[in-house]
């Protein structure tokens, strides 16, 4: 049941270094650049979305995601849900509005898998960028790189896929739109929405808690997403897999690493989900399919290389 | 005047393998199809590619210090995607499982 949780809302991403990290993020993904605070985070966004930012990288010792966030749909249930989080045995911490630019009050919580995550309501609103809200053209001009339009979903890697399912379906009203089940009955894979999106969030079963995989970033077409696997042969970016379609959520794809190691990934299309539908499921014994669905072949490296 | 190149040995496992001026290890290994390490996120952050230097010079570029920390480093640890030889090296294959996980 859904319970006011709208969408992903941000990302923030430990680089190594932050000036080879915009070259990534900004130039070659093209991304916004929107803002640096006085903690030196960077601040970007897809071009269509609508609140301030969506993407925050900070410079750190080590790569890997420090959270992610949700935005809810108003103050009120922001705090009727911060009391569930509490209820449901999170550790929860209030971060005052300010603490990034232009975001309101976040409820931040701890997971079963250990990963950090973020509930707001409010950030300010600065448009879509380089086209009107009135008789908005179809896009601006001047993008760069691969031009990506959104920031979309993250995959994370961790341990209690059950524990950290009750909590994004029971509290947070989200529903387990794609999972993979092993020959056991356990599920090693949970693809979850709080849309019609096939996936706003996805868990991978792994035995270290809090891994990051990849933050993923929306494109119109497949002619987009060969364009952008065009570009990271231009620039001899290191590219993971791809151009490919997966078999979980359909989409098409194609992965590559930032300069600090961290996963990213464009594509388009995918399946839409409703609240009625029922989970669909994955045998774990196909997952080659289910994970590159022409080459049907598990590839090591996007299984066990995280950040 | 053509680029110096480095001959880089891997003593534990017996392979050799050249690398480039301004190549990493990672890079020298990719370009030889050498299957001495295992190719990871090639930015230091995924901590895959691990070795342990015994000699020669080289420049570092930073790495997730979960990987390697300051006190590995110290002992020769580093991630053969962010090492770039300045003369030839030895270096060893490192078994991750046993250090990381």
């Amino acid at each position: 049941m859904r319970k006011g949780v709208m969408r992903p809302g941000h990302i923030q991403i430990r680089v190594l270094d932050i000036k080879e990290a915009l070259a990534h993020y900004r130039d070659l993904l093209g991304l916004i650049e929107i803002d640096t605070d006085s903690q030196g985070r960077v601040y970007l966004k897809g071009w269509t979305e609508v609140d301030k930012f969506s993407v925050v990288l900070r410079e750190a010792d080590e790569a890997g995601m420090d959270f992610a966030g949700y935005k809810v749909l108003s103050d009120e249930i922001l705090c009727s849900l911060e009391q569930e989080l509490k209820d449901f045995g999170c550790e929860v911490e209030s971060i005052p509005a300010g603490e990034l630019d232009g975001c309101g009050r976040r409820v931040r919580f701890d997971s079963p898998t250990g990963h950090m995550f973020e509930l707001y309501a409010d950030k300010e609103q600065t448009g879509k960028w380089g086209v009107n809200n009135t008789n908005p053209e179809a896009w601006p001009r001047n993008l760069t790189g691969m031009k990506a339009l959104r920031y979309d979903h993250c995959l994370l890697y961790g341990d209690d896929l059950d524990g950290t399912l009750k909590l994004f379906t029971e509290v947070l009203g989200f529903d387990l739109a794609e999972q993979v089940i092993d020959p056991d009955g356990n599920r090693a894979a949970q693809f979850l929405t709080c849309s019609m999106k096939a996936h706003d969030v996805a868990f991978i079963k792994h035995t270290e808690k809090g891994k990051f995989h990849h933050a993923s970033f929306f494109l119109d077409t497949w002619e987009d997403v060969l364009r952008a696997a065009d570009l990271i042969s231009m620039e001899d970016v290191p590219l993971d897999i791809g151009p490919t379609r997966h078999g979980l959520t359909h989409g098409k794809t194609v992965y590559f690493f930032d300069p600090s190691g961290n996963r990213t990934e464009v594509f388009c299309g995918g399946d839409y989900h409703y609240p009625d539908h029922p989970p669909v499921t994955w045998l774990a014994e196909d997952l080659g399919k289910a994970i590159f669905y022409h080459d049907r072949q598990l590839n090591e490296r996007f299984l066990t290389v995280l950040t | 005047m053509a680029k110096a190149s480095f001959l880089i040995e891997v003593r534990n496992i017996d392979e050799r393998f050249l690398c480039q001026e301004h190549q990493s290890l990672l890079g020298g290994i990719e370009s030889q199809r050498s299957q001495a390490v295992q190719i990871g996120c090639r930015g230091g952050g995924c901590g895959v590619c691990k070795i342990r230097i015994i000699s020669g010079d080289y420049e570092t570029k930073k790495v997730s210090v979960k990987h390697v920390s300051k006190e590995q480093a110290a002992e020769g640890y580093a991630l053969s995607c962010r090492v770039f030889p300045c003369s030839d090296m030895i270096i060893e294959t490192v078994a991750i499982q046993i250090l990381d996980r």
